[in-house]
Parts: C-alpha cells; sequence; structure tokens
C-alpha cells in the first residue's frame, strides 16, 4: 500500500462521528412510534366500539385519525429515517456531519413540530387534506427545519472523503429534495387569520395536487430513504455485499420517476378528467417493475445468509420487511387498476393495503435497523436476543391479523355496496347494515394492533436495557450490596 | 486494507468504472440536479392541464360560492375531519347512483377549498345529502346519531350545540376565499352578518317547528346549512343540462 494512502487510512479511521445526535433521534422515534400506534389503537377501538370516545371532542376520530397518521408518518418514521441517515451518510462519507448546530437544530426543531402538531390537531385546528393536516404556521416551520436538515445533508456531501457517493446516498437524496418540493407545492395557500387558511387550489385541481403529494409522501418518505436505509443496514446485517449494483441503479432511477405519477390512482372514477386518471393507473402498475427491483435485490442479499434466519433476529425483521414491501407493491398496482378500484376504493382494503406497507416494511425495517444500530451506537451487547425474536413473531402475527381483517372488511362491504337484487334495486339499501358487518373484524383489527403495539413496547424494553447494559468488553459491576 | 463489501465494487478489471459511476456518483451537485429533474417531470405533465380549459376540469354552470353561514359550517365539517369517514364523490356507478344520487361533476367543486373528497366511507357519501333530511334530522342526528340512524358507529358532537360561530371570522374568511378567485363581491362580505343572520333564522324557525330550541349563532345551525347546500346547485345544474338536450 503506498504510503499516502495508509496515512489516509489511518485519517479515515480517526473520524470522530457523531453519534449523540442518532441516539437522540433513536430515543425520539421509538416514544413517538408507542405513542402513534396507541393513537391508532385506540381509533380502531373506536370505530368497534363508538362510545369509546368518551364523549371528548378532542379524541373523536374525525379528529384524532390525523394525529395517528401525522405521528406515525413524521414522528416514528420521520426520527427512524434521521437516525439512520445520520449514522449510516457520515460512515459513508467518512465524515462527520456538517454541522453540529444544524443538527441539533434539526433534532429539536422536528420534536417541537410534532408537539405542535399533537396539540393542534385535537383542537380540531386542520387544513382538511390528509398527510396535510397541520396548519400554516406548523407548515412554515417544517419547510424550514427541512431546509436546516437540507443543508446539513448537502454540507456533508460536499466534505466528504469518500468520492463516490454509495447507492443508499442516492435514496436520500431524492427524499430531502423531493419531499421539500411535495410540501411546499401542495400546502400553498393564503391565511385567513394565524390559525386557518385556504389553498391556492379548488376543487379538483387541490385533490389532484393533493393525491400527488399524498401518494409521493408514501414514495419519498416512506419508501426511498428506507430502500436506501436497506441498502445500508441489510448488507452490513448479514455481512455480506449487496446483491447488484446495475440493479440498484436501475431501479434508482425508474422508481423516483414514476413514483411522481401515480398519484391520480387515489380519483379514479372521480371527476378528475380522465386522462388523469389513466395516467395515474397506468404508472402504478409500471411501478411494480423497479419496486420489485429493490426488494429482489433486497432479499438476494440476503441469499447465502438464510442460515442466520433462525437464529439472528434482525435478519429475521429483514427478511419479512423486505417481503412486504413486495406484496405491498404488489397490492397497490392492483388496486390502481380501475376494476379493482372500483370495489376497493372507500374500503377498509385501503387500510389494509398501507399497513401492510407502514408495519409490514416500514415498521419491520424499523425495528431491523434499531436492533442493530442501538448496541452499535451505545456500544453495548443487545439485552435479550430472544426477547426480540419474541418480538418479531408477536409482530408479524399482529400484521397478518390486521391485515387480514381489513381485506376480509373490505371487500365484504365493497361486495355489500354494489350488491343489486333481481329487481335492480339495492341489495342492502340501509348503509348501516353494511357497516354492521364488518364488526367482527374490527376487533380482530384491534387484537392485530394491540399485537403490534405489544411488540413495539419490548422492543423499547429490550432497548433501554441494552442502552443501561455493562459495555461490551468490561467486566459485570460489583453488586452494591458486596459490602 | 480491506475493501469494505458495502461499497461499491473497485473499479478494477471485473468491474470497470460505469457510466452511471463516472456521470454521477463522484458528482453530487449534478447528481442532485438530475434528481429534481427526474421527479418533476410527472407533476408538472398533471398538474399544469388542469390550468388549461379544455384539458381541466369541466366548468358546471349554475354552481354558487357558499353562503355566509354555509362557509361557516364548511369550516366546522373540515375541523371536526368529517372527512375522515365521510366522502363527497359519487361514482358514476348503478349502485352509487342509486343510493346517492347523480354521479359527481368536476364543476361541483369549484369552490371547495380545500376538496373533501374523502378516502374513506365509514359513513356513507355526503355529496347529495342537501335536501335529502328536514334540517331536524340533522339536529337529531348529530347530537345522538343512533336516534335517527339505528345502529350507526359516529360519535354524538354534543358540543356543536354550545359553540358558536363568529361573523367577523367569516368576513376574514370570504375576504381570503374572494383573493383567491371566489366571486364574493364586497358587497357580499360587508352584508355577510345580515345574510348570515337571516339563514340562521331560517333553519331555527324550521327547527323550532319540529319542536326544537335552537341557538341561532351555534356551530350546529352552520353545520345543517352546509349540509343542506351539499350537492345541490350541481344536482341542479346536471338536472337542467340534461333537459337542454
Amino acid at each position: 500500500m503506498p504510503a499516502e494512502s495508509q496515512a489516509d487510512a489511518i485519517a479515515l479511521s480517526a473520524v470522530d462521528y457523531d453519534d449523540a445526535i442518532v441516539k437522540k433521534f433513536i430515543i425520539a422515534c421509538l416514544a413517538f412510534g408507542v405513542v402513534g400506534m396507541t393513537v391508532g389503537l385506540l381509533l380502531a377501538l373506536e370505530l368497534a366500539w363508538w362510545p369509546a370516545n368518551a364523549g371528548i371532542p378532542y379524541i373523536t376520530f374525525g379528529r384524532l385519525r390525523p394525529l395517528h397518521t401525522n405521528a406515525v408518518i413524521f414522528a416514528f418514521t420521520g426520527n427512524f429515517i434521521f437516525a439512520g441517515v445520520y449514522y449510516s451518510m457520515q460512515r459513508l462519507l467518512k465524515t462527520r456531519m456538517f454541522s453540529n448546530v444544524l443538527s441539533n437544530i434539526h433534532f429539536w426543531g422536528w420534536q417541537l413540530i410534532i408537539v405542535a402538531a399533537a396539540i393542534s390537531l385535537p383542537l380540531g385546528l386542520t387544513q382538511g387534506k390528509e398527510y396535510a393536516e397541520l396548519i400554516w404556521p406548523i407548515d412554515i416551520a417544517i419547510a424550514v427545519i427541512w431546509v436546516v436538515f437540507a443543508i446539513n445533508f448537502f454540507g456533508t456531501i460536499a466534505i466528504r472523503r469518500v468520492k463516490h457517493l454509495y447507492v443508499a446516498i442516492w435514496f436520500y437524496m431524492s427524499m430531502v429534495i423531493t419531499i421539500a418540493v411535495l410540501h411546499i407545492v401542495n400546502n400553498l395557500a393564503l391565511p385567513a387569520g394565524m390559525l386557518k387558511s385556504y389553498p391556492v387550489y379548488a376543487g379538483m385541481t387541490d385533490a389532484l395536487v393533493q393525491w400527488w403529494y399524498g401518494h409521493n409522501a408514501v414514495g419519498f418518505l416512506l419508501t426511498t430513504p428506507i430502500l436506501g436505509l436497506m441498502y445500508y443496514f441489510l448488507p452490513k446485517s448479514v455481512d455480506r455485499p449487496v446483491f447488484s449494483y446495475r440493479l440498484s441503479i436501475i431501479h434508482f432511477w425508474a422508481l423516483i420517476f414514476l413514483y411522481i405519477w401515480a398519484g391520480p390512482h387515489h380519483l379514479l372514477y372521480s371527476a378528475l378528467p380522465d386522462w388523469a386518471q389513466t395516467l395515474g393507473m397506468v404508472f402504478s402498475i409500471m411501478l411494480i417493475a423497479p419496486s420489485w427491483g429493490g426488494m429482489l435485490n433486497g432479499l438476494l442479499t440476503l441469499r447465502g445468509a438464510w442460515d442466520k434466519l433462525r437464529s439472528d433476529p434482525i435478519v429475521k425483521f429483514w427478511a419479512v420487511a423486505v417481503t412486504f414491501y413486495g406484496m405491498s407493491t404488489f397490492e397497490g398496482p392492483m388496486m390502481s387498476i380501475r376494476a379493482v378500484n372500483s370495489l376497493s376504493h372507500y374500503t377498509d382494503w385501503t387500510i389494509g393495503h398501507v399497513h401492510s406497507g407502514a408495519l409490514g416494511w416500514v415498521g419491520m425495517a424499523a425495528f431491523a435497523m434499531l436492533y442493530w444500530l442501538v448496541p452499535k451506537v451505545w456500544k453495548r451487547e443487545l439485552y435479550s436476543v430472544k426477547l426480540a425474536s419474541a418480538h418479531f413473531w408477536l409482530a408479524t402475527v399482529g400484521i397478518v391479523l390486521y391485515v387480514v381483517a381489513m381485506w376480509s372488511s373490505g371487500i365484504t362491504q365493497g361486495l355489500m355496496w354494489r350488491a343489486i337484487d333481481e329487481a335492480g334495486q339495492l341489495r342492502y339499501p340501509s348503509f348501516i347494515d353494511t357497516v354492521q358487518e364488518l364488526m367482527p373484524f374490527y376487533w380482530i383489527r384491534l387484537v392485530g394492533g394491540s399485537a403490534y403495539l405489544t411488540g413495539m413496547l419490548m422492543c423499547c424494553f429490550n432497548l433501554v436495557m441494552t442502552a443501561r447494559n455493562t459495555p461490551a468488553g468490561q467486566p459485570a459491576a460489583q453488586p452494591v450490596a458486596a459490602k | 486494507m480491506t475493501t469494505d463489501p458495502r461499497n461499491h465494487p473497485a473499479p478494477t478489471a471485473t468491474h470497470p468504472p460505469s457510466w452511471h459511476r463516472r456521470l454521477f456518483e463522484g458528482r453530487a451537485t449534478f447528481f442532485a440536479v438530475a434528481t429534481t429533474l427526474v421527479i418533476s417531470i410527472g407533476g408538472l405533465v398533471e398538474i399544469v392541464p388542469m390550468y388549461s380549459l379544455s384539458a381541466g376540469p369541466e366548468q358546471l354552470e349554475g354552481v354558487t360560492p357558499y353562503t355566509p353561514l354555509e362557509l361557516a359550517g364548511r369550516d366546522i365539517y373540515v375541523s371536526e375531519g368529517c372527512y375522515n369517514c365521510h366522502s363527497q364523490m359519487v361514482r358514476p356507478f348503478r349502485d352509487e347512483t342509486l343510493r346517492y344520487g347523480a354521479w359527481s361533476r368536476a364543476g361541483e367543486y369549484a369552490y371547495d377549498r380545500p376538496f373533501q373528497l374523502g378516502s374513506r366511507r365509514i359513513g356513507p357519501d355526503l355529496q347529495r345529502v342537501g335536501g335529502k333530511y328536514p334540517d331536524a334530522w340533522h339536529w337529531e342526528h348529530l347530537q345522538d346519531p343512533r336516534s335517527t340512524s339505528p345502529g350507526s358507529i359516529m360519535p354524538p358532537y354534543p358540543w356543536l350545540y354550545k359553540g358558536t360561530v363568529d361573523p367577523a371570522d367569516v368576513q376574514t374568511s370570504m375576504r381570503t376565499l374572494k383573493t383567491l378567485g371566489t366571486p364574493y363581491s364586497d358587497q357580499d362580505i360587508a352584508d355577510a352578518q345580515t345574510t348570515m343572520k337571516v339563514q340562521q333564522d331560517k333553519i331555527v324557525a324550521s327547527l323550532a317547528g319540529a319542536g326544537a330550541t335552537a341557538a341561532p349563532d351555534t356551530q350546529v345551525v352552520a353545520l345543517i346549512a352546509y349540509l343542506q347546500r351539499l350537492g345541490v346547485d350541481g344536482r341542479r345544474a346536471i338536472k337542467a343540462r340534461e333537459e337542454a338536450k
């Protein structure tokens, strides 16, 4: 090895990575994950048993559901992504983050936004657009904090000591750019006072912009950054290289290009102009290819590490996460076909689809990363591998119960709505009859959700105990009573 | 020094530097710009034509802006998150037109900011609910959904009977909407308080006829005004268009 590159290697090994910020994001991810999922459970109960809101306006379904979606998307998933991005990009670029100050403004700013959301939404302060409910002052705060993150992100890239950007970074970058574009364009509104505003778009145009945003929030917050995390943490976890570099190139560009078009599949058979609906449907179907490219690259990277599937819960979590990614990215395009959508739309099938992605892909990937990352940054052994395995099984059973209940519920109700008798009249003219039919599924969903939340609590306990464990390589502390 | 397997294949004889590596991976700014372009195309192609007369949403003659009281009611509808359980979009299927009425046209939503199409029908669609029931039905239903709809899973909304609407806020909203293009005249905005009062009194009188005592400035009265307006213009305009054919 020439002397120059040896010196380089020494310098690189001496990089003082900022893991304190990673720890902060991990703690926030766990705390808000528990909150967001608990709120979800209360909502599930409110559907199965309407008096569950106890007459309190702040926790009625209509006000609370946005809190659930915002908490799990922006608080749980957001903090999970930031933890992984801050950890991995420093290592991939062999440099500390660009600015400690910006890292901390990003962290505290993001948490303040979440707290503001948790206060404003139950009060009924909302823009009334799904996943973009937060009122305009909070939206401005989000834009500012996102720009802080972007400066820190691109600043870190600018001071990198590795010339070539690894595939994980491409996916992170697509998130940083696209989320900024989506957030700003969809939230353009004119304030009518401090707490209220009206969007610059009206009617079907507002609907199109909103679902362009909504669908790509799924695409660029719940998909691409997590694929990026997969490209870093999955190979790390199994100690094998990524299956195919070429595949990652193709599926990256195809994914980010096609995703943006697919929003109108949320508006099939609506009053949206037909050409836009058709574009949404066609591009949604094409999305199968790059989505499955990502799934295959993940699964095939696990190839050769299948023995670990029995012993290592982290590998189990990755295997199921990637499998659910493949499943929901097959289901999504199917539901975007007009004929299927005519049955599935407006039913619980949609809810089931979203949760197979959210619980199955995002959640399981988060757990896989956390069980690997917490021991690394706290420099401790994982407290209990057995408990992590138990969490894996509980979460998997929970997802299956949840998703199967929602499929059954959705298809049942969809078929009842459209049933026409021989006289050409509605077979179930009473809407409520079609709701009552769903109650057993709502209770099963509640059981599935409870199992998933219990697993989440086990994860928190396991990771807290890990952080409090004796540092790896040091003898156990002397019992105090030995005096 | 061992090669980290997670890094790209090193540019050796077996892995020559790929075009992608040369073109993008070492050039972060160029990569970021290319990404921005690639993610912009779809949105531009779909959203921009919405502002063209020929490709955008079809207009529907006879659809007029919400009255001040209806606007206040609509804000309550949005604030309570009704869209989380109720859609406002009748699809062009036989079962939906049988259940709800005429299927929805784009022009009906011309003054809807924000749109409230919804994505899940935990309760029925509301696009054609205007005029379907008397005011007193809504009064009963919002207070105790099971009194009018046995087996309903909707929660009661008793606080709407105490909360009030402020005409000054409605005027602020109207001014904002006017700036955005809703055709409210300055006179409409100046008269808002009176217009509201007239409509409130009308609803209060219809409720009194059914034995219910309502305070005119309560939120529930505004919400009833909005619900009774839903889909009415559209239904009339669609009928007029069909008769003209």
